[in-house]
């Protein structure tokens, strides 16, 4: 699994976007990748898997008064993106996904003949 | 004759510098508690006549362990973030999610009203919103 957002192919949906931090654990069941994607609803949340590309996309919605003027402003953009390429031992058909309060939790399994196995060693 | 430097400069250290610069020159001057962008949580502030709007953009955290406060003209929101320790067979290959205790303060304009505050936390961020005191809002004045 590699990030490649800045080497991905520029598409019509390649407008300016923020990119979310990430932490990619891997253990021997797959990998679990949680991402920080505050402001987003549920209902703005993206995933997409295909091939062996993982996108992961959000939009924030904001409760805000009419009216308003920002005066100092960190979060500028309002989209997030971040592509990944995923391995071919990862099962892509059985991601499962679990978002709450802005944070993003993705289980990848591996796939059934890459799960480790022990190897016997024969002393002869 | 063109003067040639003994020590001809580093053009990669030049654009650095170049950069850091040209950041410099679009932020906004520092307040004295430091530059605070790029800090944990990141923070939008606004304002209309009748509010100052903060939202905190501090996802996975419980509401209940927040902390905000408001004393003499300061806000300060502070709280800790704690992740779960990957177990022991596991390997972490990218690690940028902040983790640990964090505090931010904005230091708020002088018509507001520390009594009249909301504070929400919804999809990962906290708005807090300050309603200005009554006598500063504008006022139509009619002309007799």
């Amino acid at each position: 699994m590699s990030d490649n957002s800045s080497v991905s192919k520029p598409t019509a949906r390649d407008e300016a976007a923020l990119q979310p931090p990430v932490d990619v654990i891997e253990d021997a069941s797959g990998i679990t990748l949680y991402a920080d994607l505050p402001g987003v609803p549920k209902d703005k949340l993206q995933l997409q898997v295909e091939a062996d590309t993982l996108t992961i996309e959000g939009e924030i919605d904001l409760e805000m008064p009419g009216g308003i003027e920002a005066s100092h402003a960190e979060v500028n953009l309002s989209r997030y993106r971040r592509v990944f390429t995923l391995s071919k031992e990862l099962d892509a058909s059985k991601v499962s996904a679990e978002f709450s309060q802005g944070v993003l939790k993705l289980a990848i399994p591996k796939a059934e003949h890459a799960q480790p196995r022990k190897v016997e060693v024969k002393i002869l | 004759m063109i003067y040639r430097s003994l020590f001809p400069r580093d053009v990669l250290a030049e654009l650095d510098r170049l950069q850091r610069e040209m950041q410099q020159g679009f932020r906004l001057s520092p307040s004295i508690r430091g530059i605070a962008r790029g800090g944990f949580p990141a923070m939008n502030v606004g304002g209309t006549p009748q509010s100052v709007e903060i939202y905190a953009f501090a996802p996975g955290i419980d509401p209940a362990t927040l902390d905000v406060q408001i004393e003499k003209g300061v806000l300060t929101v502070a709280g800790e973030r704690q992740r779960q320790a990957p177990g022991e067979e596991a390997t972490v290959h990218i690690d940028e999610r902040f983790e640990g205790r964090f505090r931010r303060v904005v230091t708020l304009p002088d018509d507001v009203d520390p009594n009249a505050v909301d504070a929400k936390y919804r999809d990962g961020v906290l708005r807090i919103s300050i309603a200005r005191k009554q006598s500063a809002q504008p006022r139509r004045i009619t002309v007799q």
